[in-house]
């Protein structure tokens, strides 16, 4: 592994930031972890750069034992969150400085520049200075900075946070493409979770400075491990079930689950897909509380009579009025047991 | 605007320009060789030489021990860090007859020193020296500490992730972004020191005398008036350079730094070499800052039965006609006005200079603003003693002269104050509340006069301070039975005797009182944004 965490931990005045993590990320992996803010994934980063000692367990690259090694000796590489280019230097300057930290000579210097500057799509930059900088060009050589001492291992703190979203998205495949081509090894973290399942070859799930879960982005998609991973991802019809044979009782009525469930009290995922819109006198009768429109398809709000509000996806045509009264009824394939034990709805 | 242009136009440029004639203009026609016959004089050049190494010198110094403190305050969080970052800046406000005096007290003659070891520095350029060290602490901790704190703490981290060692980051990265204001703030420190006239007058004895104390010389003792004008214009245009030079600084530090929230950048001293440092500067500011002040209180309680503290109540000791103890009312009422008149001027005057469509008029007269700091009290009091004492202007038997004079010293304290907090209102906030229908008073009453109003007292505090602390222009133009508090102090120590000695000592701790409680209260009011002192 190159980098592998044990047991890492680190505490803010008593409270666990990071909370015994252990984590590995394979030679060319692009890992990204996924969280809200205050799960403690940028100290994860910033313990791994030796920027924030660790109170407790260690990080190892490449095998060896990281502790005690200043964060200058350890050959990673960090982009930080709002870049934190050198005001007082140019674009050149600024993508030169590590390269003029580990003694390359000049010559090497510009032509290493002017390489990186091409890769990221601003080839004759390197004499503008950084002020003049747009957020998108900003990015592009904070990048170029990072890659320039090709670092064994390039960190990513909320890459694309302050961009707007049509650029973020064009720099999310971008990134992909870069990173796949220089086969870099990549751990970044987001709060953006299309963010996560377009960058990475696996998506960590934080919360509370432990691991949530971990997996492929379409595992982590499929089959959340828990309600707090599920709500994050944005999925609101959550419900504690008590489960009998391939039924699950809910306040929704009987929901089909799959043959293998364990008996016992559950926590159900029903995803939009999965809630199907029928006649007003069949299934779970609802009242439409709201609808958005999402381009590709319709979010309507479903309110049942004395249960937990429904969120439904339908095509646009097919959606019904705010104020109708419809009929709800369930697909099996798209009820999703949760492992973790059932905790109270928000 | 107008205000403040007339009132810098009567009372500084008017006798600036009557000190220019009277050394230069005689017998009807301008002699400008007068200033070469001057300063070719073998004891001229040598007030001139001491003055400047002795500057350079005492900034030296003060960088060399403040430098490491300006980065404690900055970065490291510790228990008391509030207070201390007060106490600290109780000196830089304290009357130079007070700094003067407590220095003796620990290193003069039958000081602490000579007490313990038998060591006397007072003889030495080394007590002049501490003690600028010691009045301009304050003032590199506050500019680049201030800066400091607010510099991101991940730029230095974002050069360590790029391999350079911690040594590196700083030299690279935080040591250019600091640098315009460590240029500055030496140069205030050099201004300072350069015009420095309290603490040469009381510790400099006979041997070691600068610019400023040979012009108080010339003016009083050998009445050589003309040769006293020139060296005030000497003065005058050497503070002139400082002052553009500091302007110029200042504007480059305006540059493109990215700075974040104060409060976000100290945490606790992490390792062995750390906690060292911190110990090292607070040791240093235990001996350096408190211990004179200690001493000084110690000595003014140094009889049986608070003995100076009663002597000052009488008449009887012959230094003045009025008890010792009347200079308190004095002091007291004359800061008071001269407070008045300082804030009023100096409000105006911000601003007049925060109007956005401010012309370069207006901009330019940002830096006269600060000559009056630099151009030294004593130019100032002498400039007040040739000009204003005939007609059209007959001040010179006048009350009103002496807060004058002080005004004009605290002016540039209320104006580098209040210009940050009036530049920093959003003007969006003026249009915001413009469209919710506030007309212009009532926009600057709701938005503008909240925001301002600490900035205001804490103006007003500084300007009280630094009047009721100014001698170089009013010991030439108080009246002798109507002393300040410094006035009274410098000439009880220019008596022999025990009592005398004691007495100083009392009314110096008892003017240290008054200043370090009017700085505290201000320092509760500070917000991080107030000013540049």
């Amino acid at each position: 592994m190159l980098l592998s965490l044990e047991n890492a931990t680190v505490r803010f005045g008593g409270r666990a930031v990071l909370d015994a993590v252990d984590l590995a990320v394979a030679e060319h992996e692009v890992v990204c972890v996924l969280g809200p803010s205050g799960s403690g994934k940028s100290t994860l980063l910033r313990a791994v750069a030796g920027l924030q000692p660790l109170d407790a367990g260690r990080v190892s690259l490449d095998g060896r034992d990281q502790t005690g090694v200043p964060a200058h000796r350890r050959g990673v590489g960090l982009m930080f969150q709002d870049h934190q280019l050198f005001p007082q230097r140019d674009v050149g300057g600024n993508v030169a400085f590590g390269l003029r930290m580990h003694g390359t000579s000049k010559r090497q210097q510009a032509d290493r520049v002017q390489e990186l500057l091409d890769l990221v799509g601003l080839p004759g930059a390197a004499r503008r200075a950084v002020a003049a900088l747009s957020g998108g060009e900003q990015q592009r050589v904070a990048l170029a900075r990072a890659l320039a001492p090709s670092p064994r291992l390039l960190m990513l703190d909320e890459p694309l946070g302050q961009l707007d979203r049509s650029l973020r998205e064009r720099l999310v495949v971008e990134l992909r493409e870069l990173f796949s081509e220089l086969g870099t090894t990549v751990l970044a973290v987001t709060h953006d979770q299309g963010e996560a399942f377009a960058l990475a070859d696996r998506v960590v799930v934080m919360r509370d400075g432990r691991i949530a879960q971990s997996g492929t982005p379409l595992e982590v998609w499929q089959r959340p491990a828990d309600e707090f991973v599920a709500r994050f991802l944005g999925f609101d019809n959550v419900v504690q079930a008590t489960v009998a044979g391939q039924a699950a009782d809910t306040p929704w009525g009987k929901l089909p689950v799959p043959d293998d469930t364990a008996e016992g009290t559950r926590t159900l995922l029903v995803r939009p897909a999965g809630v199907r819109l029928v006649a007003a006198d069949q299934g779970l009768r609802c009242t439409v509380a709201a609808r958005t429109f999402k381009g590709t398809h319709v979010a309507v709000h479903l309110q049942p009579e004395d249960a937990p509000r429904l969120e439904a996806a339908c095509a646009l045509r097919a959606a019904p009025e705010v104020g109708d009264e419809i009929g709800v009824e369930f697909e099996a394939a798209d009820i999703v047991v949760l492992g973790a034990p059932l905790r109270v709805p928000r | 605007m107008v205000l403040p242009v007339a009132f810098f136009g009567v009372f500084f440029a008017y006798p600036v320009a009557a000190i220019v004639s009277r050394g230069l203009h005689v017998d009807g026609a301008w002699h400008l060789g007068r200033i070469w016959d001057v300063l070719i004089q073998p004891d001229i050049r040598h007030v001139l030489w001491f003055t400047t190494w002795q500057a350079l010198a005492s900034t030296a110094l003060t960088l060399l021990v403040a430098l490491p403190g300006a980065y404690v305050f900055a970065r490291f969080e510790f228990p008391g860090k509030q207070i201390l970052r007060a106490v600290v800046t109780v000196p830089f406000v304290l009357p130079t007859v007070v700094v003067g005096t407590a220095f003796l007290a620990l290193v003069g003659r039958g000081g602490l020193l000579d007490e313990w070891w038998g060591v006397r520095l007072d003889t030495t350029v080394w007590a002049i020296l501490l003690a600028h060290v010691f009045f301009n602490y304050a003032v590199v901790v506050r500019t680049v500490g201030g800066l400091w704190a607010q510099l991101d703490p991940r730029q230095e981290e974002a050069a360590r992730m790029l391999g350079a060692s911690r040594f590196t980051a700083w030299r690279q990265i935080t040591l250019p972004a600091l640098g315009p204001a460590v240029a500055a703030a030496t140069l205030m420190v050099f201004l300072f020191t350069f015009t420095s006239f309290g603490v040469v007058q009381i510790l400099g004895g006979p041997t070691f005398s600068t610019l400023e104390v040979e012009i108080y010389r010339q003016t009083s003792e050998i009445f050589d008036l003309s040769t006293a004008a020139v060296l005030t214009i000497v003065q005058f245009a050497a503070v002139c350079g400082i002052l553009a030079l500091h302007a110029w600084t200042v504007r480059r530090r305006e540059t493109a730094l990215r700075l974040v929230d104060a409060s976000l950048t100290a945490r606790r001293p992490r390792g062995a070499g750390q906690w060292a440092l911190l110990a090292g500067v607070l040791a240093g500011i235990a001996v350096l800052l408190l211990l004179p002040l200690a001493v000084l209180v110690q000595r003014s309680l140094d009889a049986p039965g608070f003995a100076y503290y009663r002597a000052l109540t009488s008449a009887d000791g012959g230094a003045f006609l009025v008890p010792p103890i009347d200079a308190i009312g004095n002091s007291l009422s004359y800061a008071v006005v001269a407070t008045a008149i300082a804030v009023l001027i100096g409000g105006l005057a911000a601003a007049a200079l925060t109007r956005r469509d401010a012309g370069r008029f207006v901009r330019g007269f940002d830096a006269l603003l600060m000559l009056p700091l630099g151009v030294s009290a004593v130019t100032v009091g002498f400039g007040f003693l040739i000009a204003l004492d005939e007609p059209p202007l007959d001040l010179r038997a006048s009350w009103i002269l002496v807060p004058l004079a002080q005004a004009l010293v605290g002016v540039p304290f209320v104006v580098r104050t209040m210009l940050p907090v009036l530049r920093a209102v959003d003007h969006r906030l003026r249009e915001a509340a413009a469209v919710l229908g506030a007309s212009p008073w009532r926009v600057w009453r709701e938005v503008d006069l909240p925001m301002v109003r600490r900035a205001l007292l804490i103006a007003a505090g500084f300007a009280f301070a630094v009047s009721l602390g100014e001698f170089g222009a009013t010991v030439f133009i108080a009246r002798p039975d109507n002393p300040t508090l410094p006035v009274a102090v410098a000439k009880l120590l220019g008596r022999a005797g025990q009592l005398n000695y004691g007495q100083a000592m009392a009314l110096s701790t008892i003017l240290m009182v008054v200043c370090a409680v009017a700085l505290l209260v201000l320092e509760r009011l500070r917000t991080d944004r107030t000013g540049e002192f």
